[in-house]
């Protein structure tokens, strides 16, 4: 099985590439990790991981400037049908649009816009930053052995902006700041986290490895 | 409910530990690495690598050693010391760092912080503000930001310089009292609840820990997201683990 991480220019792709070949190997499993910028590899991997971090605008700008990478994305995922993972703005890319600084439109795999946190309570922080629990809204194998809950295990947010969903049935996961910011949505071959798992200790690494194991239902 | 960090930090130099760390058995207490695993595995809920060496030539050592932790650290590793350049930057996140901390340089050039963080996004850019009581006891309180480790002053109003880094991009400030750094007396809390208080982005105090009563102070007369600390945990007086269960107790939310 060969896992592509996309890489296009956002961020630090080392951690994230570490993190799943550690959870390959907790898992037993012999999945291939490669880090790639081409869009043949993208057509070849079984699974995709699009991890993001940075503006959304610049994301997507970063992805259109390898030539062919967008549309090979979206095949992959939407016609294809390969197992998703989007990570923080590779999540938020899965959405209609993004507003952030400008309106700039995203896969549309996930009904639903990417806005600015707004917390109830104005002395809150933003960027919303650390460690925070999960409260699962369904139930999933990439959930699988892990605790949620206020007792559960933490996820490590950063960011700004969220992804507001428009089909509830959508969310996988949200948290609490000042309000619901939602953690996780699950929609077929698809799954996106706003936390980062490669950063998340121990329910990362669980989260991955259940992802390298998930065979969606066709 | 988003929990307070503690962050362990380690000076490195020459890509060595200042002094090392000697709270479980290390077979070196002066790798950096193996020090980052330890508190890893102990709970830390980020962790700081500050840079102190003065050649530009061993850059690469700093860089190997980010990358040998990455392979082995599941939690955010913030890197600061002699970022100057986007390239600088750059070249630590490829490393494997998640955020990158710039102090001199957003001094002398408060633009770098508004390039760096569009180029690479706040959520990376972390502002080392070095900030010295400048005041008489008798006067209204005033503190003025220091490069170069706290030997040069600049003139620059600390609360003005961390509200003007924070609009320029930076997502977060790592807050040092100078004064504080090293005495063991705890944080500058009127000076880190100024700034906490007059920002929007979290802040994380640093510079004086000696107990873990100044760690709870540092949230709670503080108003800082994080506290970082140094001695207190590499020579063992105290356990990340006791530190945690410290503050739960006096009400502070924690990742137990």
């Amino acid at each position: 099985m060969k896992i592509a991480i996309i890489d296009y220019g956002s961020g630090n792709l080392r951690s994230a590439v570490k993190s799943f070949e550690r959870a390959a190997h907790e898992i037993g499993s012999d999945a291939e990790i490669v880090l790639t910028s081409q869009v043949t590899e993208v057509a070849q991997a079984d699974k995709i991981v699009l991890p993001g971090v940075g503006a959304f605008a610049d994301c997507r700008a970063g992805l259109q400037k390898i030539e062919g990478m967008w549309a090979a994305i979206d095949e992959a995922v939407s016609r294809d049908k390969k197992p998703f993972l989007g990570i923080c703005v590779g999540m938020q890319l899965m959405a209609e649009h993004g507003h952030e600084h400008e309106t700039t439109a995203g896969f549309g795999w996930i009904k639903g816009d990417v806005r600015a946190i707004e917390p109830d309570d104005k002395s809150l922080k933003i960027p919303h930053m650390g460690w925070n629990t999960l409260n699962a809204c369904k139930q999933h194998p990439v959930l699988e052995n892990i605790t949620t809950g206020d007792d559960g295990l933490h996820a490590y947010f950063v960011h700004s902006y969220h992804l507001i969903p428009g089909n509830r049935e959508d969310v996988l996961a949200e948290t609490q700041y000042g309000g619901t910011i939602f953690a996780a949505v699950a929609k077929d071959n698809m799954i996106g986290t706003q936390f980062h798992p490669e950063k998340s200790q121990e329910l990362g690494l669980r989260l991955i490895g259940n992802f390298l194991k998930w065979t969606p239902d066709s | 409910m988003l929990k307070a960090r503690i962050i362990p930090c380690l000076d490195v130099k020459d890509g060595r530990v200042v002094k090392g760390v000697n709270f479980v058995d290390l077979k070196d207490a002066g790798d950096p690495v193996e020090s980052a695993r330890a508190y890893d595995a102990a709970g830390a809920d980020e962790l700081c690598f500050l840079d102190i060496t003065a050649s530009h030539e061993k850059r690469g050592i700093l860089i190997d050693v980010v990358r040998r932790t990455a392979e082995c650290c599941f939690m955010p590793v913030t890197v600061g010391g002699g970022v100057k350049r986007t390239e600088d930057i750059r070249e630590l996140l490829l490393a494997g760092a998640d955020k990158v901390a710039m102090n001199t340089a957003a001094v002398l050039n408060p633009e770098f912080v508004r390039k760096a963080s569009q180029k690479f996004g706040s959520q990376c850019i972390v502002v080392a503000v070095d900030a010295k009581r400048v005041s008489m006891p008798d006067e209204a309180p005033k503190w003025e930001i220091f490069t170069h480790g706290g030997r040069k002053p600049t003139g620059l109003d600390a609360i003005e310089f961390a509200e003007k880094v924070t609009a320029l991009g930076a997502g977060e400030l790592l807050l040092t009292s100078m004064d504080r750094d090293g005495t063991k007396i705890g944080f500058d809390l009127d000076l880190t609840r100024r700034i906490s208080d007059a920002v929007a982005i979290p802040v994380i105090a640093s510079g004086g820990v000696g107990n873990l009563d100044h760690l709870v102070d540092g949230i709670t007369k503080g108003h800082a997201s994080a506290v970082l600390a140094a001695s207190i945990f590499h020579f063992g007086e105290y356990t990340i683990a006791e530190a945690k269960s410290h503050m739960a107790k006096a009400g502070i939310p924690m990742r137990l």
